[in-house]
């Protein structure tokens, strides 16, 4: 049944993939559409096709966001006139499409008893219909429209996918085993509060290294949490991944990598300083890296 | 003695990240070459790395919700969350910043990203904020301007990322899920999104302390320009 809900995302990336080849806009148009089939063909034919040619249609993936090759073009959007005289007429009607998603989904698990991710696939599938009826928009601008979203995200879209794989790598050439021993190198006795302080400032920090939190996760959390807090101390490893990366997070606020978040802001905002935003987020950053460390402590054991 | 070797791929990715190289490819050649070093084949690695991108499709399921979102902000959903906050008190710092934190916690954790730096704060929230500090203090400071603006940066940010794990759907609990699965941990998305609920909690409880202080900074200002002016 999964299956169905995968397949269906690839159709979807493929005709994005569609409408980007005939979109004479954009003048990467050729790259950002077999972008999107190579990954549209990945999601139908993952269990069918070999892994070794799907670990070359992600290398393919790799260099056509590496070299530049993937660009925005134009999607029909509506004018601020439509928008806003739209935005009065259908007023919080808006929001129902968008509720039903996260409703829908634990429903689905709660009463199917099966993966709340078909609940997921099955609630954006009905959402778009409400939405569709609510508006009476045509189908095919939905399209559009999400070929906008997915091609302002670009390469990101496959990132989380990308660092599951590398976390695995990771897994088999040892990293868990040798940062867990450089850690116990310094903690002493296996201190519980002192490992997890190293999980969750470890989060911080790389997270404030490599402006990313999600990276962060599979390196740390491969690292730190999974050998010492989880094996070791068996502590709760949803309690400890949630808050974890929440802990990384605390490392977005601080660091000059995440520059959306932070540097940009300061120029939009036309700060003299455009690291004023980083400075005033700093404080207030430390503490919730505090409260989400005591969390895991009282919660996960 | 430890053997560091194992520990070359993050020493990759931290020399990668500090040169601003593309993401996907400093991830790409840190995990060949951890591979390598644990003494696997290139087809090997190949092989686990299709396998496990095939594996976790799931993380990339909110591909799903996009053509629904961007049909409703075609049809002005940002333009209806403007007139929600623009139609709010404009009466202190505090108010603004803090009513706009908990509309975007709220919408966030059913997934509708609809604040942002340049689409909400920038037009909105910031002339807001300053406009809300000018009618307490009229004579603050160009500094202290700059200041009531970078507080409403933080409260997008301080809003955004202590909410985004509270949809069940969202990208973040997709990668948690996928991270603990690879080492043999199993989870359903339902069971997950309500232990992010205490840091956000406690998130806006801080926030709330740091907006009064804010606020009692404008005013201090504002009294001492007063007094000054005497």
């Amino acid at each position: 049944m999964l299956e169905y809900v995968y397949q269906a995302t690839g159709l979807l990336l493929i005709a994005f993939s569609v409408q980007t080849f005939v979109d004479t806009s954009n003048s990467k148009r050729i790259g950002t559409g077999l972008f999107w089939l190579i990954y549209g063909l990945s999601f139908i034919f993952g269990t069918v096709l070999p892994d070794w040619f799907i670990g070359l249609m992600v290398l393919a993936l790799t260099l056509i966001a590496a070299g530049g090759f993937m660009g925005v073009g134009h999607y029909r959007h509506s004018d601020p006139a439509f928008r806003k005289s739209s935005a009065d007429k259908l007023k919080n009607k808006m929001f129902i499409p968008a509720l039903i998603v996260p409703i829908g989904t634990i429903m689905w698990s709660k009463f199917t008893g099966t993966s709340a991710l078909i609940g997921l696939g099955v609630s954006a599938a009905l959402a778009l219909a409400v939405a569709l009826m609510i508006t009476k928009g045509k189908a095919q601008q939905s399209l559009h429209e999400g070929r906008r979203l997915i091609d302002a995200i670009g390469w990101a879209a496959i990132l989380s996918q990308f660092l599951a794989a590398l976390g695995y790598l990771f897994g088999e050439a040892g990293v868990g085993n040798t940062v867990s021993q450089i850690v116990k190198e310094i903690v002493p006795d296996s201190n519980l509060f002192a490992y997890v302080l190293c999980y969750t400032c470890g989060m911080a920090l790389f997270t404030i290294i490599m402006g990313n939190a999600f990276a962060a996760f599979a390196v740390i959390t491969t690292g730190v949490a999974i050998p010492l807090l989880m094996i070791e101390q068996s502590g709760d490893p949803i309690i400890i991944g949630v808050i974890g990366m929440l802990s990384g997070y605390c490392g977005t606020l601080m660091t000059p990598m995440a520059a959306n978040f932070n540097i940009v802001p300061a120029a939009l905002l036309e700060l003299k300083n455009k690291n004023q935003i980083i400075y005033m987020q700093f404080f207030p950053a430390l503490i919730m890296l505090a409260v989400n460390t005591f969390l895991i402590y009282f919660l996960a054991f | 003695m430890i053997d560091l070797w194992p520990l070359i791929g993050i020493a990759i990715i931290t020399i990668g990240f500090a040169l601003r190289l593309n993401t996907l490819l400093v991830i790409l050649v840190a995990g060949v070459v951890t591979g390598l070093v644990a003494h696997l084949d290139i087809v090997e690695i190949l092989s686990i790395l299709g396998a496990s991108f095939t594996k976790n499709r799931y993380m990339s399921l909110f591909i799903l919700i996009l053509p629904m979102i961007g049909l409703l902000e075609h049809y002005g959903l940002k333009e209806r969350a403007e007139s929600l906050i623009s139609s709010m008190k404009k009466s202190s710092v505090s108010k603004v910043t803090l009513s706009y934190l908990l509309l975007r916690k709220i919408t966030n954790a059913i997934g509708l990203s609809l604040g942002g730096h340049p689409t909400m704060v920038r037009p909105l929230i910031a002339p807001m904020a300053e406009a809300a500090a000018v009618t307490d203090a009229p004579n603050l400071s160009h500094k202290h301007r700059l200041r009531v603006r970078a507080f409403t940066a933080m409260s997008e940010n301080f809003a955004n990322f202590f909410s985004q794990l509270l949809f069940i759907g969202s990208g973040g609990l997709l990668l948690i899920k996928g991270v603990l699965n690879e080492s043999g941990y199993s989870m359903e998305l339902d069971d997950m999104y309500f232990w992010a609920l205490p840091t956000t909690f406690a998130s806006i409880f801080i926030f709330f302390i740091f907006a009064k202080l804010q606020q009692r900074h404008i005013n201090n200002a504002h009294a001492e320009a007063e007094k000054e002016q005497c």
